[in-house]
C-alpha cells in the first residue's frame, strides 16, 4: 500500500544549498577541453560514417556455422572484391560485409551478386538477411540535409528562448547545445559507433532533451529574478539549480531508464542509438548545471540586474502574498 | 485549476477514447470495403521487404524535348519553305542551333516556329523556348521555368507509371512517394529480392512503330542519312536496322497488351490493341506500305521488323520475338502501364529478409517493454500515488500517440519505436515538474488544495516553454530532414502534442477526481 500511495525515496534531499557556481570555471574549462578534443577527433581519425553518408553496400548474412573471417575474406578477394570489409554482428554466426561505393547501379548489382557467390562457396546454406546499397550522390545530399536541419533547429531554439527570456539565456542555451553536440560526436568517434541517419535522429533527440532541461532551469531563474530583486545573480542561479535539482535528476533518470534496456539488449539496429542517447542524457543534464548556468552568469552578471533598484521590504512581501 | 465541469471532463475522456478508437484498425481487419481504415505501417526492418530510391534522369527529359524540337523545326520550316544549312541541338546548354540560308527569312522563321516561342495559353503561361542569336544564326534556348514545369510533370508521371507497373505485379501494400525534386521512393513489403522489380521499373518501355528505310544498308558503317537512324536488333545487337525517324504510330496509343502464344509457331507474342487514333494511323500506314517491312522499336532497340502483308485495319497487332513466357508477360505489363517519360536509375536500395525482421522485433520488443516498465516503476516509487496518476496518463499518452500515428498512416521502424519510448520517458517530465511544484508548495505550508492549484498553475509556464522549444526544433527537422529522420520528427512532434494533453489535462482530471472524492488532509508527496 505504501508503494502505491507514498513516495519511497528522494534523489536528493529537499533544501540543498550546493554552490554550483563555485565550480563554474572548472565546468567551463573541462567542457571546452572535451569539446576541443572532440573537434580534433572529428578531423582525425574522424567519424565512422555509415552507409547512409558514405555510400556503398552493406550485407548481413547468417552462416550455418560460426563464420571464419579469413576464409570469407579470401573468397571475396577471389571474387574480385578485395575492398570488402568484414565485421561480426551481435549473434555469433552472423557476419556483416561492406563494400565501397560503386560507379553505377549495374556495378553495384554485379558486386552484390559476387558476394552471394563468394558466400555460397565458403559457407553453403547461408542466408543473406539484408542488403543495402546507397549511391554516393544520395549520401552527400542526405548529409547536407541533416546538417541544415540541425542548424535550423538550433536557430529556432535561439529565437524562441530569446523571445521568451532574454538574449543571454538564448546564447547560453545554444552555446551549451553546440558544446553538447560536439561532445556527442567525440563520443561517437571514440566508441567507433557508426554515424548514420539513425544516429542523426539520436543526436536530435539528445538536442531536444538537453534543450528541455535547460529551459526548465532557466525558467526557474527567470521566476527567481522577478521574485528576489536584490539577490546577486550568482546566489540566485545556485538557488534555482538547487530548487530544480530533483526534477532535473528525476527526468534524466526516467529517460535513462527507458534507454538503458535498449542499449543492453535492443538488437544491433537500436543499440547504437540507445548508447548515444545514454551519453547524451548524462552530458545534457550536467551541461544545464555546469555550462549553461555559468555562461548565463558571465553574460548576465551586470546586465540582467541593470534596471532593478533594491526592492523595498514591503514590495517583497507583496510578491510573497500574491503567490 | 482543479475544477472540471462535467462537460469538460467528458471532452477529456472522450479525447482519450477517440485515441483508443483510432488504434483499433491496427488490430482488426476492415469490416467493410471502402471504409477508411488508417493503420500504422510497419517499416521494412520489422516485416522484411525492399526499399528502392530511384532517380529520374532529368537530363534525359531535356534531351528528349530538344530531340522532338528538331523534328518540329524541320516540319515547320518545310511548311513555310524556309531554307537552313544547319540544325542541331546542344544538350549541355539546352539549345537548338539553326543556321538559316538567308538572314531576310529570320522574321518568317520565327513566325513559323510560333507555337514554341509564344506562350501556348496566352500571356502569363510559359513558352518553351526563347529565340536568340542574330543574322542567319538563330538560337532557341529552352527556358528554365518551362524546363522545371516539364521536370515536375515527368516526376509525377513517373510515379503514376511506377504505381501501375507495381500494381500489376500483384505486390501487396506497396508505398510509392516522391522524394525531393527528382527522386521516387518505393517500398515493397515482403519482396526480399528486388531484382525483378528493379528490372521492370528500370525499363523506359517507350515503344514506337517506324517504317524501314530499305534504300540504305545499316551495317555498312556509314553515317545514317538525315531523318534516318540505325538501331540495333534486341536479340542481336550487332545487326542494325535503318529506320525512318518519324514515328508512324506511338505505343502510347494502345489500349491493351496481353501475352500469348502464336498458334502457328508456338512462340511467345504480345497481342496489342490500338485506340481509335492509333488504329487509324496504323491502318493508313500499313495500307500505303504493303510489301514493305516496318520496325517495332522499344527503347531504341528493334524488337522485330516484320513485312506488312496486308493493310491492318482492325487496330490489332502482334509483336513476336519474346524469348519466353516471362519476357512476353513483362513486355505486355510494361506496354499496358505506359512508358516512363525519362529513364530511372536506382540510387539507393535496401532489402531485409524476414528472419532479420523476426529477430529484430523480438529483441526490440523486449527492450522496449522493459524500458517502459522501468519508467512506470520509477515514477511510482518516486512519487507514490501522483506517480501512478502520471503512469495512467503515460499509458493514455501512448494510446493517443498510436491513434494519431495511425490516422497519419505513419511508418513505424525499430528506431522509430525507440523514439516513442524515449518520448514517453521525457513525457513524464511534465508530471515531474508538477509534482515537484506541488511538493514545494506543501513545504511552503499550503493546504492540499492550494498546493495542488498553485503547483499546476506554476508548472504550466515551464511545461509550455520547454515543450514548445523542443517542438520547434522537431518541426524544423520535419521540414528539412530526409527520409527516416523525417519520420522520426513526425513521431516526436506527435508525442510532444499528446504529452501536453495527457500530462497536464488528463493527469489533472485524475488528480481532481481523487481530491474531490477523498478530501485528504495531507497530500502524499
Amino acid at each position: 500500500m505504501r508503494f502505491f500511495y507514498k513516495p519511497l525515496f528522494r534523489l536528493v534531499p529537499d533544501g540543498t544549498r550546493i554552490h554550483f557556481m563555485r565550480g563554474r570555471y572548472a565546468g567551463l574549462i573541462v567542457s571546452a577541453v572535451l569539446s576541443l578534443a572532440s573537434l580534433g577527433l572529428f578531423f582525425y581519425p574522424g567519424m565512422r560514417l555509415g552507409i547512409d553518408f558514405k555510400g556503398g553496400v552493406v550485407m548481413e548474412a547468417r552462416t550455418p556455422t560460426p563464420p571464419s573471417f579469413p576464409a570469407i575474406r579470401a573468397a571475396l578477394a577471389a571474387h574480385d572484391l578485395p575492398d570488402a570489409g568484414l565485421q561480426a554482428l551481435g549473434a555469433k554466426n552472423e557476419v556483416m560485409i561492406r563494400l565501397e561505393s560503386r560507379a553505377n547501379a549495374e556495378a553495384t548489382d554485379a558486386a552484390v551478386a559476387r558476394v552471394h557467390a563468394a558466400l555460397d562457396q565458403v559457407a553453403p546454406g547461408n542466408q543473406v538477411l539484408s542488403t543495402s546499397a546507397v549511391g554516393a550522390s544520395v549520401s552527400a545530399q542526405l548529409f547536407h540535409q541533416g546538417l541544415m536541419a540541425l542548424g535550423l533547429s538550433l536557430l529556432m531554439i535561439l529565437i524562441y528562448i530569446w523571445f521568451r527570456f532574454e538574449w543571454q539565456f538564448a546564447v547560453g542555451a545554444v552555446v551549451t547545445l553546440i558544446l553538447d553536440i560536439t561532445k556527442t560526436i567525440g563520443f561517437l568517434v571514440i566508441t567507433r559507433l557508426q554515424f548514420d541517419l539513425v544516429m542523426v535522429a539520436a543526436i536530435l533527440t539528445i538536442l531536444g532533451y538537453s534543450t528541455n532541461d535547460k529551459v526548465v532551469v532557466y525558467d526557474r531563474m527567470r521566476e527567481n529574478l522577478r521574485k528576489y530583486k536584490t539577490m546577486p545573480l550568482r546566489e540566485l542561479i545556485d538557488m534555482s539549480i538547487n530548487e530544480t535539482l530533483n526534477r532535473t535528476l528525476g527526468t534524466s533518470m526516467t529517460v535513462f531508464l527507458a534507454a538503458l534496456p535498449l542499449a543492453l539488449f535492443g538488437g544491433s539496429s537500436i543499440q547504437d542509438f540507445a548508447i548515444a542517447m545514454l551519453f547524451g542524457i548524462v552530458v545534457g543534464t550536467s551541461s544545464s548545471i555546469f555550462i549553461a548556468a555559468p555562461i548565463l552568469l558571465f553574460l548576465g552578471e551586470k546586465r540582467l540586474r541593470r534596471d532593478t533598484r533594491p526592492a523595498k521590504p514591503e514590495s517583497a512581501k507583496k510578491v510573497q502574498a500574491r503567490l | 485549476m482543479l475544477y472540471f465541469s462535467r462537460l469538460k471532463a467528458a471532452i477529456v475522456i472522450g479525447a482519450c477514447l477517440l485515441g483508443l478508437l483510432l488504434c483499433v484498425p491496427n488490430f482488426i481487419a476492415a469490416p467493410l470495403k471502402g471504409l477508411p481504415w488508417p493503420q500504422i505501417h510497419l517499416g521494412l526492418d520489422l516485416r522484411g521487404g525492399s526499399f528502392l530510391l530511384m532517380q529520374v534522369d532529368m537530363n534525359a527529359v531535356a534531351k528528349e524535348k530538344l530531340g522532338s524540337t528538331l523534328d518540329e523545326v524541320r516540319q515547320d520550316f518545310r511548311k513555310a519553305s524556309i531554307g537552313y544549312t544547319r540544325l542541331a541541338s546542344d544538350a549541355t546548354t539546352n539549345q537548338v542551333q539553326i543556321q538559316l540560308l538567308d538572314a531576310n527569312q529570320r522574321a518568317a522563321a520565327i513566325t513559323a516556329l510560333g507555337d514554341m516561342l509564344n506562350p501556348p495559353n496566352g500571356p502569363g503561361s510559359l513558352a518553351d523556348f526563347t529565340a536568340g542569336g542574330d543574322g542567319t544564326n538563330l538560337i532557341l534556348t529552352l527556358s528554365p521555368p518551362a524546363m522545371q514545369a516539364r521536370a515536375k510533370a515527368a516526376l509525377t508521371q513517373s510515379i503514376e507509371i511506377i504505381r501501375r507497373r507495381i500494381d500489376s505485379t500483384g505486390i501487396v501494400d506497396p508505398q510509392i512517394a516522391q522524394q525531393g525534386n527528382n527522386r521516387i521512393m518505393v517500398q515493397l513489403p515482403g519482396i526480399t529480392d528486388p531484382q525483378h522489380v528493379k528490372k521492370l521499373l528500370g525499363e523506359t518501355a517507350h515503344m514506337t512503330f517506324h517504317l524501314v528505310d530499305e534504300s540504305v544498308n545499316a551495317n555498312s558503317g556509314q553515317q545514317p542519312p538525315p531523318g534516318d537512324a540505325f538501331l540495333p536488333m534486341q536479340d542481336n545487337p550487332s545487326q542494325k536496322i535503318a529506320i525512318q525517324q518519324s514515328v508512324m504510330v506511338d505505343g502510347a496509343d494502345l489500349t491493351n497488351a496481353q501475352a500469348g502464344q502464336d498458334p502457328q509457331t508456338g512462340g511467345w507474342v504480345v497481342n496489342i490493341t490500338f485506340d481509335s487514333l492509333g488504329s487509324r494511323q496504323f491502318a493508313d500506314v500499313t495500307s500505303a506500305n504493303v510489301g514493305h517491312p516496318f520496325a517495332i522499336v522499344l527503347d531504341n532497340q528493334v524488337i522485330s521488323d516484320p513485312v506488312i502483308r496486308e493493310a491492318i485495319t482492325g487496330g490489332r497487332a502482334q509483336i513476336s520475338g519474346s524469348a519466353n513466357a516471362q519476357a512476353a508477360t513483362d513486355l505486355a505489363l510494361l506496354l499496358r502501364a505506359g512508358a516512363l517519360p525519362a529513364p530511372l536509375t536506382v540510387v539507393e536500395e535496401q532489402s531485409v529478409g524476414p528472419e532479420l525482421g523476426a529477430d529484430a522485433i523480438r529483441a526490440g520488443a523486449i527492450s522496449l517493454g522493459v524500458g517502459f516498465v522501468l519508467v512506470i516503476f520509477f515514477m511510482a516509487a518516486f512519487y507514490g500515488l501522483f506517480g501512478w496518476f502520471a503512469n495512467i496518463a503515460l499509458i493514455a499518452n501512448l494510446i493517443m500517440m498510436m491513434g494519431v500515428l495511425s490516422l497519419l498512416g505513419a511508418t513505424l521502424t525499430l528506431p522509430g519505436m525507440a523514439g516513442i519510448l524515449l518520448t514517453l520517458g521525457m513525457a513524464v517530465d511534465a508530471n515531474i515538474l508538477i509534482n515537484e511544484r506541488v511538493r514545494e508548495e506543501v513545504r511552503n505550508g499550503r493546504t492540499p488544495l492550494q498546493a495542488l492549484e498553485a503547483g499546476y498553475k506554476r508548472a504550466y509556464g515551464t511545461i509550455i516553454d520547454s515543450n514548445v522549444t523542443a517542438l520547434l526544433a522537431h518541426v524544423m527537422l520535419f521540414i528539412f530532414g530526409a527520409g527516416p529522420v523525417r519520420g522520426f520528427a513526425v513521431t516526436i512532434t506527435v508525442g510532444i502534442v499528446t504529452t501536453l494533453f495527457t500530462a497536464t489535462v488528463f493527469a489533472r482530471l485524475l488528480t481532481s477526481r481523487w481530491y474531490v472524492y477523498r478530501r485528504p488532509a495531507a497530500l502524499p508527496v
